[in-house]
């Protein structure tokens, strides 16, 4: 057994490092991250500045990505909109994570009705289409950004919960672990000290995986008009406005739309480079 | 194998229950009332007819015995009626929508499977080269791209530019009057875009599944000595490595199934398909409760029997359940 | 009020000055274009009808698809003045109080049952039934006694004066023959409507299409297009594509696709457009009984803060007029001498002054009592112009130091949570008006109770009285005074900031003949529309 740091500077990074297309997710992560922490310092305009004699001006040196609806620069607006939409996607995969997360290691820890009855009720949440528990729940209570937020995440843990609980079952069985409880560990010294640490790799995965849902979930929601609410500015709901003019203010719905592509593929890519890392049965092969 | 189906089905109905309390809650959730879109912003209207339909549609009845009410129903497949003026069953509403979404959804997960399995396998067995890159990208901009964004990309290009597809809808007007085949045909031309769309997003998932799933049956030991003995390429990977590959997949499909059913909302709507996924949008937009109730138990219901013929599948496949043995 | 037959477009219209000359049908080279029966007009709907019972119906698509079903007793015609329809002629006593409807004869339902006046009794009866779910008892409340001497005479008694009873009869007639003794609401008519009018039903296909055909024995005579067709097409991006790619004939454009849009040869070509005012207004509504909008100064300033050009520029695309009160410019009940408050920002900012907003904190909103002017325009969702509106004020206001958030909310909550119960500061809305000025239900006193429509909380008592004088007369004189006096003091108390009545779109493929705009839009002479012999597609 190597330890959790040393497999993760001796066996983790250089391999992670070595995948082309993870290195590029990760750049552009770090890029988006960076993009919306100083996007006040980038944008030339204010993203809610409107200007009615102005509406759906195409690309100009003055407004890069053209003109909105409402005479408000696209530019400014997507580059705030990633504040919005990766706050959207951090916290709803989050929130996922970290119920995914308890509810794994509880079941997987104690097993027995526990376990059973938690994972009935992963099943019966997996039997729902997300997309219309969340369609619904939202439209009856409000379409604000916190609503969004937590509700993408209440119905998006049950894929972690599976995965911790199985890495919990793995290593609840290991001698390490028999060796702590003799020594008479608690439980929850036994869950946090010693299994979570071992069991989160899967849960990072999950998380990584779930920004970009989650991105894509609030497009969608915004497409049907319950998204984050204007005049907050998101890529889903830039993309909306610009729907209705796909052939004659095509830049309206272009540049959020790449936004949204780009950013999921991101993600997407540093996932699987991160789950390729840390597959140990990937290393046989090499 | 009879016991274990026993098993399965009885395993059912707790799961059923979980569903019927869920669906329950969330829709009791709302605030608003159907009273209050039928009413419309009309200046006529006068408070007491209000009062009026409310007790019409027994929203003035506590909670409780609203469900009891509802699941009482539910046991003898009545799902009450729309709250909508139509007034019509729940069930006729959903039976008249439920095959269109269905087909349209097994459709596009068969298409699904027939293009990620060959993607799945060629990444697999081309591992690291530019293709399994090419694949990887091309995959992943599938799921990336917002449904609705490449639906109006795709129905501008093919439907106003080129000319090619019908944009919306499942027939052509005057379809009617078609001899069977070209009905069919016409059908078939409206059915491309919603089907590509639908598919499209799933693809990455389902191929990635399926590489990493090659990938791992081809490290196992049978498969190294299955070259060992010398047997050519195609005979180790078609035979030996496919045919254990594909298992996890058959789990893969009746996960699949709700993600599919969710989707359908958007590209239903942007299709003018009147299948489920757009009723469900109306009828929660509307506060129809019946009809929202109905239909979040009906797509939990398809997939319960979506994962049990899955795991029927998979234990005929599988000697080692087929036998009693290691089902979790 | 009727979902009438030429309220095809869901916006009635008055054409006025701003309306597009009538386009000319093409003489294309020799060929015929003398009118010929055949084809059929496909019009697009975002929504799907709900039920073609129109009493039990108020969404705009089943009343469109329904109005071309059924008629009235009356109609307006092209010039909006009220007509027979199902009634050849009526008289009304001098007093004022009694009209009598002579209706047609040899008139028959869609089955081949004759119509009578049984029709019309059932009619009245089921719409003041209290079982009956229905938004339009309100009219027929007032009645007093409703007979029918003989089986083509029905004879209405008020029992006071009452200024829009002969425009209500202009509610469909329902046929007694298929409904007496049924329980309305389950019955089969709701799928399988049987009418009088110049479309008979035909079959409905659930989310796809409402297919009507030509009734050959309407009483004005046959339609020359054969079927009717109501697309439903939910995604107003898709609808527009269809049209382009020619599988929708008749859709109501936005402003951006009329102006920026449709502006192409190629397509002015193939579709004509029109423009006319619409009926209704947008306005932005305070609750006057919250303690920020209780001073009549506060008010007014806001309105002056507002530049509704710039709104009728930024999200009508200029096409729409600006509205200062309730009643729509060019109606013989509207007041051209209403004193307008106009945009000016320091005018604004004395009359805040004045009510004691003078001064601002560090984030330049105005202060008073240690408490920021801030609210939330509260407005219902699905409806693009007006959020568009919403944001636009929201800058304007925050020009003159007033924090003004939004808040889209669901039309079904929205009219439960904060407008019945008065839970809102600000709402932006519009009204759809009737062409009868009556607005009594929006601005009495009485009005203000959770639920109805005076919901802002307005009260004055020469208004009160006004409204009253107004509907219980029948001398246009006597009400045109009432009703012009009650815009001068609407226009001084500022309740709403009124702010303008957008322009109706339509437009129709031009293969489709005979459509000539008029002050009641373009939908009411449908039955004289044609598609010559060559041109048809159907």
């Amino acid at each position: 057994m190597i330890g959790p740091h040393s497999y993760i500077r001796a066996v983790f990074w250089p391999r992670l490092a070595g995948n082309r297309f993870a290195v590029a997710g990760g750049v552009v992560v770090l890029l988006l991250l960076v993009v919306s922490l100083i996007a006040p310092l980038i944008v030339p305009f204010s993203p809610n500045e409107i200007n009615a004699w102005e509406v759906l001006a195409p690309p100009s040196l003055g407004h890069w990505f053209g003109t909105d609806d409402l005479g408000r620069d696209v530019f400014s607006r997507v580059v705030y909109g990633a504040r919005i939409s990766l706050l959207v996607g951090f916290v709803a995969a989050g929130i996922a994570v970290l119920i995914g997360t308890l509810i794994g290691l509880l079941a997987g820890f104690y097993g027995g009705w526990i376990d059973s009855l938690l994972m009935r009720v992963v099943d019966i949440m997996f039997c729902f289409p997300a997309f219309f528990l969340i369609l619904a729940v939202i439209t009856f209570l409000r379409p604000s950004i916190w609503y969004i937020m937590i509700i993408i995440g209440l119905t998006g843990w049950m894929g972690v919960a599976r995965l911790v609980r199985a890495e919990v079952l793995s290593i609840r069985e290991m001698d390490y672990i028999m060796a702590a409880r003799c020594i008479g560990c608690s439980d929850r010294r036994l869950i946090f000290r010693h299994i979570l640490p071992n069991a989160v790799s899967p849960a990072l995965v999950a998380a990584t995986l779930g920004i970009a849902g989650a991105i894509l979930t609030e497009s969608a929601l915004s497409f049907l008009g319950i998204g984050v609410q204007p005049p907050t500015p998101s890529w889903g709901n830039i993309l909306t406005s610009g729907k209705d003019y796909i052939e004659f203010a095509w830049w309206l719905s272009l540049f959020p739309g790449l936004a949204i592509l780009v950013t999921v593929l991101a993600y997407n890519l540093l996932g699987e480079g991160v789950r390729d890392a840390m597959d140990p049965r990937v290393k046989q092969k090499r | 194998m009879a016991t274990y189906l026993l098993k399965r089905i009885l395993m059912l109905i707790p799961l059923m229950l979980g569903i019927t309390l869920i669906t329950f809650t969330v829709v009791h959730l709302a605030p608003g009332e159907p009273v209050e879109m039928q009413m419309a912003m009309n200046p006529k209207v006068g408070k007491e007819a209000r009062e009026r339909l409310r007790k019409f549609y027994g929203l003035d009845r506590p909670l409780h015995v609203q469900y009891a009410d509802w699941v009482g129903k539910l046991v003898r497949l009545d799902l009450g009626r729309s709250f909508s003026p139509d007034n019509r069953p729940v069930t006729a509403k959903i039976r008249e929508r439920l095959p269109i979404t269905l087909s349209l959804n097994i459709i596009a997960l068969l298409l699904e499977f027939g293009l990620a399995i060959p993607i799945g396998i060629m990444a697999a067995t081309h591992r690291d080269t530019w293709l399994d890159k090419g694949i990887t990208v091309f995959v992943f901009i599938g799921f990336a791209v917002p449904t609705f964004w490449l639906a109006l990309l795709l129905m501008y290009l093919f439907g106003v530019k080129l000319g090619w597809l019908p944009i919306s809808g499942l027939h052509t007007l005057g379809s009617d009057s078609y001899g069977i085949p070209r009905y069919l045909w016409d059908m078939a031309k409206h059915l491309v875009m919603p089907i590509m769309v639908a598919s499209f997003g799933s693809l990455a998932g389902m191929s990635r599944y399926m590489r990493s799933s090659m990938l791992n049956v081809i490290g196992q030991d049978y498969i190294t000595t299955a070259r060992a003995k010398g047997l050519p390429e195609r005979v180790v990977i078609y035979k030996h490595a496919l045919r254990n590959a594909l298992l996890p997949l058959i789990t893969l499909a009746g996960f699949s199934i709700p993600g599919l059913i969710g989707g359908s909302v958007i590209f239903e709507s942007i299709y003018s398909i009147p299948g489920m996924g757009q009723l469900f949008y109306q009828s929660v937009m509307s506060r129809d409760y019946p009809v929202v109730m109905g239909i979040l138990i009906i797509g939990a219901l398809l997939t319960l029997i979506g994962n049990l013929v899955a795991d029927v599948c998979y234990a005929l496949a599988d000697p080692r359940i087929r036998h009693g043995g290691g089902a979790q | 009020m009727r979902p009438a037959r030429w309220f095809v477009l869901a916006l009635v219209a008055l054409a006025a000055a701003c309306s597009q000359p009538a386009p000319q049908p093409k003489q294309v080279g020799s060929k015929d274009i003398s009118p010929a029966y055949g084809d059929a007009i496909v019009e697009g709907t975002i929504g799907e009808a709900s039920t073609l019972i129109p009493v039990l119906a108020s969404d705009a698509a089943s009343l469109a698809v329904a109005g071309q079903i059924y008629n009235g007793l009356v109609k307006y015609d092209k010039d909006l003045n009220i007509v027979g329809d199902l009634a050849e002629s009526f008289d009304i006593a001098r007093d004022g109080l009694t009209i009598t409807f002579h209706l047609r004869r040899g008139v028959k339902w869609h089955d081949n049952a004759p119509f009578t006046a049984r029709d019309v009794l059932y009619s009245y009866r089921v719409v003041i039934d209290p079982k009956t779910p229905t938004a339009y008892a309100e009219d027929f409340k007032q009645v007093k006694s409703i007979t029918a001497p003989d089986d083509y005479t029905v004879r209405v008694t008020y029992g006071a004066p009452y200024a829009p009873a002969l425009a209500s009869w202009g509610a469909a007639i329902l046929p007694a023959h298929l409904l007496e003794g049924q329980d309305i609401t389950k019955s089969p008519l709701a799928r399988k409507p049987v009418g009088t009018g110049p479309y008979r039903f035909k079959e409905w296909v659930a989310g796809q299409k409402v297919v009507l055909e030509s009734n050959h024995d309407y009483f004005e005579g046959r339609p020359w297009i054969d079927r009717y067709i109501y697309r439903i097409i939910p995604d107003t991006s898709t609808m527009y594509m269809e049209l382009k790619a020619g599988a929708v004939d008749l859709m109501n454009l936005t402003p951006v696709q009329f102006a920026r849009q449709t502006t192409s040869t190629r397509f002015t070509a193939r579709f004509n457009k029109y423009r006319y005012p619409s009926s209704g207004y947008v306005y932005m509504g305070y609750n006057l009984r919250h303690p920020l909008f209780t001073d009549k100064r506060v008010r007014q300033a806001l309105t002056a803060a507002i530049n509704k050009e710039e709104l009728i520029h930024g999200v009508l695309f200029g096409m729409g007029q600006k509205a200062v009160g309730p009643i729509i410019p060019g109606r013989w009940a509207y007041n051209p001498h209403v004193k307008d408050i106009a945009y000016d920002p320091r005018h604004a900012a004395e009359l805040l002054a004045q009510a004691g907003w003078r001064e601002k904190n560090s984030d330049g909103i105005l202060v008073k009592d240690g408490k920021p002017f801030s609210f939330t325009i509260l407005t219902n969702q699905g409806n693009q112009q007006r959020l568009l509106t919403a944001q636009i004020v929201q800058q304007r206001l925050r020009f003159v130091g007033i924090d003004v958030r939004i808040r889209v909310v669901e039309w079904a909550t929205f009219l439960k949570e904060f407008v019945d119960k008065g839970n809102f500061q600000v709402v932006m809305l519009g009204w759809n008006t009737s062409q009868d000025p009556d607005m009594y239900d929006i601005w009495h006193s009485s009005k203000t109770n959770p639920g109805e429509l005076n919901f802002i909380g307005y009260k004055n008592a020469e208004v009160d009285r006004l409204l009253v004088e107004g509907r219980s007369t029948f001398d246009i004189e006597k009400r045109k005074k009432a009703y012009f006096r009650i815009q001068d003091i609407l226009a001084d108390e500022q309740p709403y900031t009124f702010l303008y009545v957008p322009d109706a779109l339509p437009v129709v493929s031009s293969r489709i003949r005979g459509v000539k705009p008029a002050p009641a839009g373009i939908g009411y002479n449908q039955i004289h529309w044609y598609v010559p012999k060559a041109e048809q597609v159907y």
